[in-house]
C-alpha cells in the first residue's frame, strides 16, 4: 500500500528515464484490424476467418474474453491517438513506453485472435504463421528493440515443429511461445518434440498466461466474476509447472529454458515446497525424476513479475522475491494492459541495486542471450 | 493557501476535466453534476494519471444480488489498475484511512468578482459574463 503523495513530481520524476535501462520481457502489440494480416495469410485462411471467425475452446455462447475490468483489458490512456485498440500504434508505444521508461529490449506477446485456442489446427497454424510474419514486419523490423517470439499451437505437433523450423531460418526470433492452456497438461509426452526442438535451438520456451483451453480455469468449475477467473492464472500456471517438472521435460531436455509470462510470483514458493515434500514421499512414483523438483525449478524456470501480489508491507515482498530467488524473475509491464505495472513504482520491496540491475534487465539478457 | 485561477468554467464541459500545472503540481480539475472538482493527477499507487480515470458512480450492495447506484460520476477509477477514489475528498473506496490522492479547495467566482492583478493572465483573459474555476493549493 501506498502513503498519500502530497507534493509536487519532482522534475526528474517526470522525465528522466529510470537509469537502468530494462528489459520488459512482455509487451502487447496489438493488430490495427485483421487486415493487416492479408499480407501474410493466403486467401484461402481470409476467407475462413471472414466466414467463419475463430472456433474457440469456450463452453458458452458470446464469451468473448474482452472487455474484462476495461475495453480490450487495456489502460485507459494507451488507445492511441490515432484510433485502433491499444498496442496498435508503434509510434504511440515508443512514445508512451519504450522511450520514457528507457526499455532496451521489449518482447512482443501476441495475443489477437485467441491464438493459442484456435480449435481448427489447420486454420490455427495459419494464422500463427501469418501473425510471426507480422511481427517482424510491422514490429520488430520498424524498432529493433522489439524482439518477435515464434508462436505455435502445440497441438498441431507436426504443423507446430514446420514452423518452428521455418522461423528458425530466418533467424530473428526470440523464443517459441506455446500455450498455456492446450488440450492436455504441458509436460504430456506428446508435445515433447516441440520441446526437443526447442533445446536444440537454445531457443526459450515462453508460456503467457490466459485462453482457454477447452477446461474450466478453475478445478472448482467456471468462475462467475472477472476478478474470480484472474485468480485462476496463478493456480492454472502452478499445475503446468507441476506437469512440467513431474512428467520429467527438464529431466529429458536439461538445456530446456522455460519462461513462465504473466503469472505472478507470489504462489511458487509454496508450489515448490509441496513439490519437494511431496517428492519425499512418492519418489517411487516417479522413478524418472533424479532430483527434487525444486532444483529443476532453478535451473530450468523464470517468472516474469507482473502481476505483482501486493502484500501491505514491504518486507513481506521482499521475502516472497527471495524464496522464488532473485536469479529466477524478469521484469514485465504488460503494456497496454490494465494491469500494467511500472518499472519505476512497481517494486515496493527494498532491492539493492545489484539486486535492481538482476531483475529489471541482466536476468533476462542471460535467458535470452541480448 | 494561494489562489489560483485555473479555467473558465465553460472550458470544462460537464464530465470532463482539464489537467492545470499549479505551482509546480500537476492538478485534474473534474466538472461532475454542476460542481468542480481537483485532484492530484496522480494515483498514489503506481503514478498513473487520473486525467484518464472512468468517472463512475458508487455502486453498493447491500447483500448479494441486490445493487444500488449513487453519486454518479463522482468516483474515480484509476486508468491502470482500477483502484477507486472519491472525487469529492480524494479518499481512498478500498483503504480510506491509508490510501487517498491529495484533494485541492475548488470555488467558483465570477469574473467581475475577482480582483484584478496577476490574476489576468494572458491565458484567462477575463470576461465578465464568465465564471471561473479557482483552486486553493
Amino acid at each position: 500500500m501506498s502513503d498519500v503523495i502530497d507534493r509536487p513530481l519532482l522534475e526528474e520524476e517526470k522525465t528522466a528515464p529510470t537509469r537502468l535501462r530494462i528489459v520488459d520481457c512482455d509487451v502487447h502489440p496489438s493488430l490495427r484490424s485483421t487486415d493487416d494480416l492479408n499480407e501474410f495469410l493466403p486467401k484461402r485462411w481470409q476467407q475462413h476467418l471472414k466466414e467463419f471467425g475463430s472456433h474457440l475452446r469456450t463452453p458458452y455462447l458470446f464469451t468473448t474474453p474482452y472487455p474484462r475490468s476495461s475495453p480490450l483489458i487495456a489502460r485507459r490512456d494507451a488507445w492511441p491517438p490515432t484510433g485502433g485498440p491499444p498496442g496498435s500504434d508503434l509510434a504511440f508505444m515508443q512514445k508512451q513506453h519504450l522511450d520514457p521508461l528507457d526499455v532496451e529490449f521489449g518482447i512482443l506477446q501476441v495475443l489477437d485472435l485467441f491464438i493459442f485456442s484456435q480449435q481448427n489446427l489447420e486454420f490455427g497454424a495459419a494464422i500463427q504463421r501469418a501473425i510471426n510474419d507480422w511481427q517482424l514486419a510491422f514490429w520488430s523490423h520498424r524498432d529493433p528493440r522489439l524482439k518477435a517470439s515464434i508462436l505455435i499451437g502445440q497441438d498441431g505437433v507436426d504443423l507446430a515443429i514446420a514452423e518452428i523450423e521455418r522461423c528458425a531460418r530466418i533467424g530473428e526470433y526470440i523464443q517459441i511461445n506455446v500455450s498455456p492452456r492446450a488440450n492436455e497438461p504441458l509436460g504430456r509426452r506428446r508435445y515433447w518434440p516441440i520441446y526437443e526442438r526447442a533445446e536444440a535451438l537454445d531457443l526459450p520456451l515462453g508460456i503467457h498466461v490466459g485462453g482457454y483451453g477447452g477446461h474450466a480455469p478453475t478445478g472448482g468449475g467456471w468462475p462467475s466474476y472477472y476478478v474470480e477467473e484472474h485468480q485462476s492464472n496463478a493456480h492454472t500456471i502452478a499445475a503446468q509447472l507441476a506437469s512440467l517438472v513431474i512428467e520429467g521435460v527438464p529431466e529429458r531436455f536439461p538445456k530446456l529454458k522455460i519462461v513462465f509470462i504473466e503469472g505472478g510470483f507470489g504462489w511458487i514458493a509454496s508450489a515448490v515446497w509441496r513439490m519437494d515434500q511431496h517428492f519425499e514421499r512418492f519418489r517411487s512414483e516417479v522413478p524418472h525424476l533424479k532430483r527434487k523438483p525444486s532444483e529443476y525449478v532453478r535451473e530450468n524456470f523464470w517468472f516474469t513479475t507482473q502481476p505483482i501480489d501486493e502484500p501491505d508491507e514491504a518486507r513481506h515482498l521482499r521475502a516472497l522475491i527471495e524464496w522464488v530467488g532473485i536469479d529466477r524473475l524478469l521484469f514485465s509491464s504488460d503494456y497496454p494492459h490494465w494491469d500494467f505495472d511500472d518499472p519505476r513504482f512497481a517494486f515496493k520491496a527494498p532491492l539493492t541495486e545489484a539486486e535492481r540491475r538482476k531483475i529489471f534487465s541482466t536476468n533476462a539478457r542471460a535467458v535470452y542471450k541480448f | 493557501m494561494a489562489r489560483h485561477i485555473v479555467a473558465s468554467t465553460s472550458e470544462i464541459p460537464p464530465g470532463g476535466n482539464k489537467v492545470v500545472d499549479v505551482a509546480g503540481r500537476d492538478i485534474v480539475v473534474f466538472h461532475v453534476n454542476g460542481e468542480f472538482f481537483a485532484l492530484l493527477n496522480r494515483c498514489p499507487h503506481e503514478g498513473a494519471p487520473l486525467e484518464k480515470a472512468a468517472c463512475v458512480a458508487r455502486l453498493t450492495s447491500p447483500e448479494p444480488g441486490v445493487y444500488e447506484r449513487s453519486r454518479v460520476g463522482e468516483m474515480l477509477r484509476c486508468p491502470w489498475h482500477g483502484w477507486e477514489f472519491d472525487m469529492r475528498n480524494g479518499q481512498s473506496w478500498f483503504d480510506p484511512k491509508r490510501v487517498r490522492v491529495r484533494s485541492y479547495p475548488v470555488a467558483v467566482a465570477r469574473g467581475d468578482e475577482l480582483q484584478k492583478g496577476p490574476y489576468v493572465a494572458e491565458t484567462f483573459p477575463v470576461h465578465v459574463e464568465d465564471s471561473y474555476v479557482i483552486v486553493e493549493v
